[in-house]
C-alpha cells in the first residue's frame, strides 16, 4: 500500500469517486436467503461485481470425531474462490489468502453464534466465490450471517459486514477493486449492530489516530445499510406478508 | 391479530424489563433478544420465540418417528432426523431377560425398519437414550413417510390437535406425527392417503400463512368431490 503512481483518478474535484459513487455511498447490494436445497442454510449476495455463494450444514457429527468438543459446538468456515473468479485463472487449492479468510470469518461469527446448545457437533460453513472484485471478505462474512440465520443456528445477533478505506487523502466508505490496489489504506469490519459490537477489524495501509477513528465510523455505518438488506432478504423468504403481523 | 406478536430474526429487541427468557431468547442486559428467526410472543411475565427454522433438537418425552442404521449386539442406532443418533438399548425390546447370546437383534429390527419411539434421556453429554416400552410405540409395519420441517410439526398438530384431527377425519387416515419432523400416514383408501400426504406438504409449505386451516380444509373438500 502507500499509493502507488496511476492515471486513474479516485477521486474528482466534485468528490465523486472513479465508478461514479460519492464517498460514503456503498456499491449496489442484493440479498437472497435460500436458494440451495441440499443445505441447511443458504444466502447468495451480490456486491457491487461480487457474486459469493454461502451453504450451511449443521449442527451434524464431526468428522474427524478427535476435533469434537464436550462442551460446545464447533464453528467451521471454508472461504473458497472458483477459478473463474478472477481475471486470470486462479489455482482452485487453497492459498494462503483464502486460509487466512476462513479463520478471520470464522472468528468474526463466533462471537455471534451460540454452540453451547449443541456439544459434539460441527457447524459448516462453506464460502464460494463466484466472482471477485475486492473486498470479498466483507460481501462473504455478510452473506455467511444470513445462511447461518437461514440455517437456524441461535444466534445474538446478526454480523453486517462492510470495508471503508483511504483514498486521495479522503476518508471513503466500501472500497472497490481499483481503489484498494491504488489507494491507500483499506479497513474491512463485522459489526452486530444491536449488541453495537465488532467482531471484525483489520487494517491494511497507514492511517493517523483521527483518520482511524473516521474510517471505523465510516464502516460502521456502511454495516447498518448492509444489515437492513440482511434483515429484508430474511424477511423477504420467512415473512412474505412484510416483516409486522 | 394480537399486537404483542411480531416477525423476528437474530438479535432483534422483543421486549426490555423483568420477563423471564423462555425458548429461543437471551437476556442481554435488560433486553430480551432473539436468536431465531421465527414469531415473538410476550405473555404477562415472559417472553419467547416460535422458531421457523432450524433442525430437531432432543427433548424428553417427545414422540419421535426414527429410520434403524445398525445395530451392536447391545442396542440399535436409530436416525431421528437430529444432530445426534438415538440409541435403542435391546433390552427395552427383548424385556428383562434379553441375552447377548441367545437373542439376535436383527429378528426383530432391521437396518431401515421405521419405529415410532420416545425419548427417554437425553442431557447433551450423551446420545439420546430412546424407548419403545409405551403404548402406541414400536416398529411401524405400514404407511408412508413424509418429512416436514421440525420447526412447522406444532403447526401440522395446530392449537389443542384441530389441524390434524380434520385432516384425519377428512380422509380417514392414521397419521403418525413424530416431533422431529418425521410424519407416517397409513390409509385403507388410497385417495385418502394422496389427499392426507397432500395436506401435510401444504402445512410445510404454507406454515406461516394467517388462515391455513381454512385453506387446507377447502383443499380437503375440493378435492373429495372431484
Amino acid at each position: 500500500m502507500g499509493g502507488r503512481e496511476s492515471t486513474l483518478v479516485l477521486l474528482d474535484e466534485n468528490g465523486i469517486r472513479c465508478d461514479g459513487r460519492k464517498i460514503d455511498e456503498p456499491r449496489r447490494i442484493m440479498i437472497k436467503a435460500g436458494g440451495l436445497k441440499n443445505a441447511d442454510g443458504s444466502a447468495y449476495i451480490e456486491f457491487g461485481d461480487n457474486k459469493i455463494l454461502v451453504g450451511v450444514f449443521g449442527p451434524r457429527d464431526v468428522h474427524p470425531k478427535h476435533m469434537s468438543r464436550t462442551d460446545t459446538g464447533i464453528l467451521r468456515v471454508r472461504y473458497h474462490m472458483e477459478p473463474f473468479s478472477v481475471g486470470e485463472r486462479k489455482n482452485p487449492a487453497p492459498s494462503r489468502r483464502e486460509i487466512e479468510i476462513s479463520k478471520v470469518i470464522k472468528e468474526a461469527l463466533l462471537p455471534a453464534v451460540i454452540l453451547e446448545k449443541f456439544p459434539r457437533t460441527a457447524v459448516d460453513v462453506f464460502i464460494e466465490v463466484l466472482q471477485a472484485d475486492g473486498g470479498t471478505r466483507c460481501a462473504a462474512l455478510a452473506a455467511a450471517s444470513v445462511a447461518l440465520a437461514d440455517a437456524g443456528i441461535p444466534m445474538r445477533d446478526m454480523v453486517a459486514a462492510c470495508a471503508s478505506g483511504k483514498a486521495a487523502d479522503t476518508i471513503i466508505l466500501d472500497v472497490n477493486n481499483e481503489e484498494d490496489q491504488a489507494g491507500q489504506a483499506d479497513m474491512p469490519i463485522g459489526y452486530m449492530p444491536n449488541l453495537e459490537k465488532i467482531t471484525l477489524l483489520q487494517l491494511d495501509g497507514v492511517l493517523s489516530p483521527e483518520e482511524f477513528k473516521k474510517c471505523v465510523e465510516t464502516g460502521v455505518n456502511g454495516c447498518k445499510i448492509v444489515y437492513e438488506l440482511q434483515k429484508k432478504a430474511l424477511a423477504d423468504k420467512y415473512f412474505q406478508n412484510g416483516r409486522d403481523q | 391479530m394480537d399486537n404483542r406478536r411480531k416477525y423476528v430474526i437474530p438479535g432483534d429487541v422483543i421486549t426490555t424489563g423483568p420477563f423471564r427468557p423462555e425458548q429461543n431468547v437471551i437476556l442481554e442486559g435488560n433486553k430480551i433478544i432473539s436468536t431465531t428467526i421465527g414469531v415473538s410472543e410476550i405473555y404477562d411475565d415472559s417472553a419467547k420465540v416460535i422458531s421457523l427454522t432450524g433442525k430437531y433438537l432432543p427433548k424428553i418425552n417427545d414422540l419421535v418417528i426414527g429410520k434403524v442404521i445398525s445395530h451392536t449386539s447391545l442396542s440399535w442406532e436409530l436416525d431421528i432426523n437430529s444432530c445426534y443418533v438415538g440409541f435403542l438399548p435391546a433390552s427395552d425390546v427383548f424385556g428383562r431377560d434379553f441375552s447377548a447370546h441367545a437373542d439376535e437383534l436383527t429378528s426383530k429390527l432391521k437396518a431401515g425398519d421405521l419405529v415410532a419411539t420416545r425419548i427417554a434421556n437425553f442431557d447433551r453429554t450423551r446420545d439420546p437414550l430412546i424407548t419403545i416400552a409405551d403404548r402406541d410405540l414400536g416398529k411401524i409395519d405400514s404407511g408412508d413417510l413424509i418429512k416436514i420441517s421440525p420447526s412447522k410439526v406444532p403447526r401440522l398438530i395446530g392449537k389443542r390437535g384441530t389441524m390434524i384431527q380434520m385432516i384425519e377425519t377428512a380422509t380417514n387416515a392414521v397419521i403418525t406425527i413424530g416431533q422431529n419432523g418425521w410424519v407416517v400416514v397409513s390409509c385403507e383408501n388410497p385417495e385418502g392417503l394422496l389427499k392426507a400426504k397432500k395436506a401435510i406438504q401444504m402445512v410445510d409449505e404454507y406454515a406461516h400463512v394467517a388462515n391455513l386451516t381454512d385453506q387446507v380444509k377447502d383443499m380437503l373438500e375440493s378435492k373429495g368431490e372431484s
